[in-house]
């Protein structure tokens, strides 16, 4: 099983592990709930060093992005980033994406860990009729920290001379911490203001420390991560994504740009675009405190035959309630409000469609 | 993380106190580690009679769902209601005030000591 660069760092905060795409990842260090609670109440750092960071450089970087993912990256200005999806010919999502312009011709691509070869290959691939970009995978280089929470802002200033009020939700900017030179990301994976941090490998217990040892800090695990994304609504790959959803599915269908040039998946997205996907990605909330979880069935209140399934749900800790996201027959055009159920190992359980996001952050 | 000396033990990671013809029920510090932050339990009603080995109930952490296995045959004489509002004390108190039922038992099975546990879980 493979380790991040923090692996010993985690294991003297007594961490527990977890099997997570073929790596140890701390699942929580004490209390998944506390943990939950302390991001969206102060700060909480997760290492999440396991994501990949590919870089792409050469004059005609923004054009080969433009062709190789489903977005027009090409506009994007530099030292801002964008969130989208590398799709197959099929328009199936290979994975979700943050890409970060760096400069004018180099681009900075986050991804999901048990991704990384499949996104590398679909790059490499995907370079071939460009003759002056490089696809560099230097995710072995980079641990990735994210500091996530309202105090994140306040508890990186003090740690660097930058002013970050300035720094936009997902841009990226270069500093020093402690005379290391990292990268601040204004982006992360749990509905709170917070920032990712790029910092070279060698150097990652030294950052990591210093940010645990912040009063307003406490480190985060993998639980905790998953709970605060579902309640934000975001997709994990595995659950809302996978080779056989396309962006329309998973609600993503805005991060297409069709109009730029040609794209891998074009065709086929085109295709869909402007149809009533088969099934569709909704927000349910549940009655009680017993939670649908991944794969239960969901079906119309009453009704005998499934319209679907959950793909991840949890008891909401900063809600109260269970939520859930869920794969639902595109056909019935459910409504905000719909009454339906979730068997729950053999008991039915209401729920009703809400909007997504469960949760947003005040402002 | 000691498990007393005083309780009997299960396969399946519970632990039982014997008082007369009652058995108090509830799961291990080990248990209650491995399933994380308990957020909620579904336990038999008072009155539900009680099978060996057969599921009497769950026990949800964040995430993952523990089923519970009823140690013995008999009746559930009392369900812990604290439980409902305070699910989190299993993590808190496994051995204590985190007991989760307590059954009139009509047949014992054959129980695993403190020290037979302790080995079965590898401490």
């Amino acid at each position: 099983m493979l380790s991040t660069p923090l692996n010993a760092e985690h294991e003297k905060l007594g961490a527990s592990f977890t099997d997570f795409g073929g790596w140890s990842m701390p699942v929580r260090y004490g209390s998944d709930l506390d943990e939950h609670h302390q991001v969206r109440d102060s700060a909480g750092v997760f290492d999440i060093s396991h994501m990949a960071e590919i870089r792409i450089k050469g004059p005609e970087a923004s054009a080969y992005l433009d062709y190789a993912l489903v977005s027009k990256l090409s506009e994007v200005e530099v030292s801002r980033a964008k969130y989208t999806l590398i799709c197959n010919e099929q328009g199936g999502a290979i994975d979700d994406l943050i890409v970060y312009r760096m400069a004018q011709d180099e681009f900075l691509i986050v991804a999901n860990a048990a991704n990384r070869h499949a996104v590398v290959v679909a790059l490499v691939e995907r370079q071939e009729a460009f003759s002056d970009v490089e696809v560099l995978d230097e995710s072995d280089d980079w641990a990735l920290i994210a500091l996530q929470g309202p105090k994140s802002q306040g508890v990186l200033e003090a740690l660097t001379t930058k002013d970050l009020s300035q720094a936009k939700y997902y841009s990226i900017l270069s500093a020093q911490i402690e005379g290391v030179e990292v990268l601040l990301a204004r982006t992360g994976y749990t509905g709170e203001d917070g920032f990712e941090i790029f910092v070279p490998e060698e150097h990652a217990a030294k950052i990591w420390r210093l940010l645990v040892d912040q009063p307003e800090v406490e480190p985060s695990g993998l639980a905790a991560r998953d709970t605060l994304r579902l309640e934000a609504g975001m997709p994990l790959y595995g659950h809302e994504l996978n080779l056989d959803v396309t962006p329309f599915e998973a609600n993503l269908g805005k991060v297409i740009r069709f109009d730029k040039g040609g794209f891998v998946g074009r065709a086929a997205l085109e295709a869909r675009s402007g149809l009533t996907p088969e099934f569709r990605l909704y927000g349910l909330r549940g009655e009680g405190k017993r939670a649908a979880r991944a794969d239960y069935e969901i079906f119309l209140a009453g009704g005998d035959e499934p319209i679907g399934q959950v793909t991840s749900g949890a008891l909401s800790p900063t809600l109260g309630y269970p939520i859930a996201m869920a794969f639902l027959d595109g056909k019935l055009e459910l409504e905000i409000g719909s009454q339906l159920e979730a068997d729950v190992r053999g008991t039915r359980i209401s729920f009703e469609v809400v909007k997504l996001p469960f949760y947003k952050r005040g402002r | 993380m000691a498990n007393p000396d005083h309780l009997q033990y299960t396969k399946e990671h519970e632990w039982v106190l014997i008082d007369g013809d009652t058995a108090t029920i509830g799961i291990t510090r080990y248990a209650a580690d491995a399933l994380g932050e308990i957020v909620y339990v579904d336990l038999p009603k008072v009155g539900a009679s009680t099978t060996h080995m057969k599921i009497c109930g769950e026990i949800e952490s964040t995430k993952s769902v523990g089923e519970l296995y009823a140690p013995m045959d008999g009746e559930v004489i009392e369900a812990n209601k604290s439980l409902d509002a305070a699910p989190d004390t299993v993590n808190a108190d496994p051995f204590g005030e985190g007991w989760l039922i307590k059954i009139r038992y009509t047949s014992l099975p054959e129980l695993l000591s403190a020290a037979e546990y302790d080995a079965f879980t590898g401490e």
